[in-house]
């Protein structure tokens, strides 16, 4: 049962650092990007690749991913969603492009790595077990939970708190107000998307780490859940997000121990389902335009 | 400048007077907001804007806000759901102490600094546009109807600050419903109709045009 309990909190921190990247794009830009669960494949990678390649420790990896999936969101801004902006174009164009994007960058690591799973090197890896009381625990998972804590706390400090935050919540509730006020919205979305890639890409790392595992779909079953956190958590809203990523990590848990295995990818769905019929604005969510 | 296929203003020309007041008057769709938008940036437009020797045609807004245009929009456009403070900080460019000058200038919004700006009087919410705008230091201010949908009283005080800031030589280009009002308070005044500039002159001297006063001033 702790064990259980354990694992959906890891899980849950996972999903909440991949949705609210995913949360945070969808605030500002009212668009569903697509490319989230390939940035997460993308943050594995590149971890793989600063170990693997060029032989630097986990360590430095974690960091390098964040930073390499940060600088890929904001290509990806370039690419697939500032031309269409410039146009004007309806929200559904930037999914088509972000869905563009990621088959172009699946085929790409295909490519280097081949379709199937691989592992990191022998012992690159941190990997230790503890024992609390009856239980062993894995402990990466537990540093995996902390980090994610406290990379949240440091999220909604920045969003909350700084110049930069203040100014991607203005563009949020007022893309208008914030053009007038002088604030220079490319720059604010750039860095919305750096925030947003850099956090999905780390979800992905860390992922791998604990599961010793990577391959170049593995964001895919990420797509759905995103968007379940979402609902779950009322549009766009961060905290939302957060809430719903681990309410979901735990109704998966439970439904592993409770139902077939089988079952566990309609979990998502029946909740999914159910928030939509009892509260369609989702649990943080208010009126429609109600953001971060 | 245009709205895709709508010309919305036409080969229009006029100067705003560094430390005095300019207005432009004229009736509904007469294409004043549109100038604005086409000044600040928002809109593209083919004409040129230049502004201290500086050439700001086609520039982001972020840019022309930068180099010292600022505008307090039609409608407002505060945000409803940051608070006073967090809008006028939004406005800021330099120290933080200016919002304590703010404060002292405007004391209603001091009183509400931590209120959702939302929940503002349309009056008050005015008033946060107006010194919102300020704290960015504009050396030209651009105001649209800023009088627009206020109760009389309200009416009469925001036009108290604008000659307030006119005593103290904020460049101001007006854009007014109120013809009456920003007449009086004008150095130089445009009239524009249906995307022209119909006629010119000093504010004093429109408010005696007997054409400018049936038209616009009710008489
Ligand atoms: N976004 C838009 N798309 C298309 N046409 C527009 C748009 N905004 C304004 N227009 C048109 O451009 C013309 C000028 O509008 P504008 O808002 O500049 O007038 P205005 O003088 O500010 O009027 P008001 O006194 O009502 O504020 C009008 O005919 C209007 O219908
Ligand atoms: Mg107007």
């Amino acid at each position: 049962m702790f064990e259980q309990l354990y694992n959906a909190i890891f899980i849950g921190s996972i999903y909440a650092l991949f949705a609210v990247g995913f949360a945070l794009v969808f605030s500002v830009l009212d668009i569903l990007n697509l490319a989230h669960p390939t940035v997460f494949m993308l943050g594995a990678f590149a971890a793989l690749f600063a170990i693997a390649t060029l032989g630097l420790p986990w360590w430095l990896a974690v960091p390098i991913a964040f930073v390499a999936t940060g600088l890929f969101g904001i290509l990806l801004d370039r690419i697939a969603f500032a031309p269409l902006r410039r146009r004007g174009a309806p929200p559904l164009s930037a999914m088509i492009s972000s869905l563009a994007v990621t088959l172009a960058v699946v085929r790409v690591v295909e490519l280097r790595y081949g379709g199937d799973f691989i592992t990191f090197p022998a012992g690159t890896v941190p990997s230790f077990l503890i024992h609390v009381g009856g239980a062993t625990l894995e402990g990466v998972r537990l540093a995996i939970i902390g980090l994610s804590i406290a990379l949240m706390l440091v999220l909604t400090y920045l969003v909350r708190g700084t110049a930069l935050g203040r100014e991607i919540r203005a563009l949020a509730e007022n893309p208008r107000a914030a053009r007038i006020l002088g604030i220079d919205v490319e720059r604010a979305i750039a860095a919305t998307f750096f925030i947003s890639s850099g956090l999905g890409g780390l979800a992905g790392v860390l992922l791998a780490f604990a599961y010793n595992s990577l391959d170049s779909r593995m964001g895919l079953p990420l797509e759905l859940r995103a968007f379940t956190v979402m609902v779950v958590g009322g549009m766009g809203s961060l905290p939302g997000a957060v809430i719903g990523a681990y309410l979901l990590g735990l109704g998966e848990v439970a439904s592993l121990v409770y139902l077939p295995a089988e079952l566990r990818d309609a979990f998502a769905f029946g909740l999914l389902f159910l928030v939509l019929i009892a509260r369609p604005q989702g649990l943080l969510g208010q009126r429609p335009a109600d953001r971060i | 400048m245009r709205y895709g296929a709508v010309e919305a203003v036409h080969g229009i020309s006029f100067t705003a007077e560094a430390g005095a007041v300019t207005a432009l008057i004229g009736a509904n769709g007469a294409g004043k907001s549109s100038t604005l938008a086409a000044i600040s940036g928002l809109v593209p437009a083919t004409g040129h804007v230049a502004f201290e020797g500086r050439d700001l045609s086609g520039s982001a807004p972020h840019a022309i806000v930068r180099a010292g245009i600022v505008q307090v929009p039609e409608g407002r456009e505060i945000l409803a759901r940051m608070s006073v403070e967090e809008n006028l900080l939004l406005g800021l460019r330099g120290s933080r102490d200016a919002v304590h000058g703010a404060y002292e200038r405007f004391p209603i919004l001091a009183e509400r600094r931590a209120l959702a700006a939302g929940n503002l009087s349309g009056g008050e919410q005015q008033m946060l546009a107006i010194a919102r705008a300020l704290l960015a230091r504009p050396r030209l201010l651009l105001l649209d109807e800023p009088s627009l949908g206020l109760a009389p009283k309200m009416v009469a005080a925001v036009f108290e600050i604008l000659a307030d800031l006119k005593r103290q030589g904020v460049t101001m280009l007006l854009v007014e419903q109120n013809a009456l009002r920003a007449l009086r308070l004008a150095d130089r005044a445009y009239v524009l109709d249906l995307g022209r500039i119909t006629m010119s002159g000093t504010g004093e001297a429109l408010l005696h045009d007997e054409a400018v006063a049936r038209t616009y001033l009710g008489g």
